[in-house]
């Protein structure tokens, strides 16, 4: 795309779906900015009336609030570091030359492709469960006492289910990066006295950082609006332990039915979600050549 | 320092054998050039020595010592790869440095040693570059400053200059002849272009499915082909191999005569010939005759010669200089 002309005709031949997708991401956003200004519950409908930040002051004010955000913070750290190292280890592994190495390939890709819900009632009555769980059968076996997973861990409890669901996803590309690794710039190093371990740290993470940074883009933007794993097990709680931000807005809209205030808390999480991208870019966005 | 004897090493991969039992002595100090066609193993050689492949049978001694089981790093050898193998990530300066620092090396000497390979190669001016941000033969240099700082006790080389254009090529020959004068370290060499090999070996091995046909110097090859597939790979262009009558009544299965080996006339001569296309370089013309019962023949004339397309031409071979390869191919003695 040279030319003028050219250019003009690409951005002609472009322009409808721009339009469509800013129009998809604008008007729910000015609509729910406009109702986070409102006085608008669903328990006393046709009185909607100006609220001006009232509904930012309930909702940042509320003590969950500060609870919700740390728990988002550690619920995406979390999961990001487990399937990042445990991404590279998985890709690592299955890179060696192995007997079954396609359906080994399938399996460890087969999570990512269960629901949310699904793996988490899995997680849930069969591995969690302190009775009947497989993880309690092992724990008594052992002669332990069994562990009640969601009652006393449950922020831990979702990473763990979390990140088994995104294991794959990382490892997957992680995987495909490892394997576009020139081998010649491995025996380079080997001939250059280099251990398996100082390869390792000097030649494939440096080659890795690219597609780790991907993978912390995409599963960062995800992981910010998990949703489905708590209402299934935690319900959020016990108290607050397992709220984040998305299941705050949630219990502050559908349950005590104020739009008012569960837009507001939308408009936070946005924002919220912004500031952690920017962090984000400036810390790993620079192996992306951007 | 520097001197390598290979004794019956032999490479199978799974059923196939790509280099049946084979014996080599490199002496310290030689420039050795490996040239074969495509796939005949001489990339495959140069890693069993470099020990990034095992041997399926054999010894390889580096200076006397037996170094088969030895891991890559413990055999005191550097390697310039075909695709040069940088690190991407890391600047001119630490690729440079990476093999000292992995050594365990302090900084100061490291420092040192850097500054002084990029003095010899001329690289100090883009030093603080990454790979990526380098021309084709800057690249090759900043390979070739990796290999020499370890100061190793031979150097290993994989089709070099493959990767570049014709002009470069022959600037980058010229400087690794002289890195080798100036360190006095014996060189190992791998070539397809016989050119490369013929201008910068002190001792050529010409190799042929895994089998090496011959050993010997540029002019040694030159001269005396020891069988057909060495008399048609040396040289440039190719030596015309005869078959037939004309080979029969000098008494071979084969003769060989090269192209600057003929005597050329427009009136008379042993063989009768029209001229095909040929090529002119100004110094030199290369004719491509067509001769009846034998085919078609290159000779190479004066570049005033003035025969042109459709003419009449007489090729007489130098009788002294004709090579004569018996049934099996083996050159034949008078
Ligand atoms: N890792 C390998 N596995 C199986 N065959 C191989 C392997 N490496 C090389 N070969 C075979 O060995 C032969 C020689 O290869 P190579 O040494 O690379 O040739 P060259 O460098 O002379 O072009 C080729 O036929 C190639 O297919
Ligand atoms: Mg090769």
């Amino acid at each position: 795309m040279s030319t003028t002309h050219t250019r003009n005709a690409a951005r002609t031949m472009m322009s409808p779906a721009v339009i469509l997708l800013l129009a998809w991401m604008l008007v729910p956003l000015a609509m729910t900015l406009w109702f986070s200004f409102q006085n608008y519950s669903l328990l006393s409908p046709g009185n909607e009336s100006w609220a001006g930040f009232n509904n930012y002051k309930y909702f940042l004010t509320d003590p969950a609030f500060s609870e919700a955000l740390v728990n988002t913070l550690l619920l995406v750290g979390g999961v990001l570091c487990i399937t990042v190292i445990g991404g590279t280890l998985l890709a690592l592994l299955l890179d060696q030359p192995m007997f079954g190495q396609g359906i080994v390939r399938l399996l460890v890709i087969a999570p990512f492709f269960v629901m949310p819900t699904v793996s988490a009632l899995v997680w849930k009555n069969m591995f969690m469960n302190p009775t009947n769980g497989l993880f309690a059968f092992f724990a008594k076996s052992l002669g332990v006492t069994p562990i009640d997973w969601l009652g006393h861990h449950p922020l831990l409890s979702i990473i763990l289910m979390v990140s088994w669901a995104w294991l794959p996803f990382a490892t997957l590309i992680l995987l495909t990066a490892l394997q576009s690794l020139d081998s010649e710039q491995i025996e380079a190093a080997e001939m250059d006295g280099a251990s398996s371990i100082s390869r390792f740290f000097h030649i494939v993470v440096p080659h890795l950082a690219r597609a780790a940074t991907v993978v912390i883009l995409i599963q960062t933007i995800f992981l910010l609006s998990i949703y489905a794993e708590i209402f299934v097990t935690t319900g959020g709680g016990p108290g607050n332990a397992s709220t984040n931000i998305p299941w705050l807005v949630y219990r502050q809209s559908l349950l005590s039915y104020d739009v008012g205030v569960g837009s507001a808390g939308g408009i936070v999480a946005v924002i919220l979600a912004n500031i952690v991208a920017i962090f984000l870019m400036r810390m790993v966005g620079k192996n992306l050549d951007l | 320092m520097g001197s390598i004897t290979l004794k019956k090493v032999a490479k199978r991969f799974g059923d196939i054998e790509v280099i049946p039992p084979l014996d080599l002595a490199i002496n310290e100090g030689e420039f050795v050039v490996f040239v074969g066609p495509s796939g005949c193993g001489k990339s495959t050689l140069l890693r069993l020595i470099a020990g990034l492949e095992d041997v399926s049978g054999g010894v390889i001694e580096i200076d006397g010592a037996d170094a088969t089981s030895l891991p890559p790093a413990k055999r005191a050898l550097a390697m310039v790869f075909q695709s040069y193998a940088l690190y991407p990530h890391m600047s001119v300066r630490k690729n440079i440095a990476f093999p000292l620092k992995m050594a365990g090396m302090d900084k100061a000497s490291i420092d040192e040693k850097v500054n002084k390979a990029a003095e010899t190669l001329n690289l100090a001016s883009y030093i603080d570059r990454r790979p990526g941000q380098l021309s084709g033969g800057q690249r090759q240099r900043v390979a070739i400053g990796r290999a020499i700082v370890r100061e190793p006790a031979a150097f290993l080389f994989d089709e070099p200059l493959s990767n570049l254009d014709a002009a470069l090529r022959g600037n980058m020959r010229i400087e690794i002849s002289e890195l080798h004068h100036k360190l006095d370290t014996t060189m190992i060499y791998v070539t397809h272009d016989q050119v490369e090999a013929m201008t910068m070996a002190d001792k050529i091995v010409v190799l042929n499915s895994g089998r090496i046909e011959q050993v010997g110097s540029p002019m040694d090859l030159y001269r005396e082909p020891a069988n057909v597939f060495v008399a048609g790979f040396i040289g440039s262009p190719s030596m015309n191999l005869i078959t037939g009558n004309a080979a029969t009544e000098e008494g071979a299965t084969t003769i060989g005569v090269r192209p600057e080996h003929f005597h050329l006339s427009m009136s008379e001569g042993k063989w009768q010939g029209t001229v095909g296309v040929s090529e002119n370089l100004g110094s030199d013309t290369f004719l491509r005759v067509e001769v009846d019962g034998i085919g078609t023949l290159t000779a190479r004339a004066d570049g005033e010669f003035p025969a042109s397309l459709g003419d009449t031409v007489y090729l007489t071979p130098d009788g002294e200089r004709m090579h004569r390869f018996d049934a099996s191919g083996l050159r034949m003695v008078r």
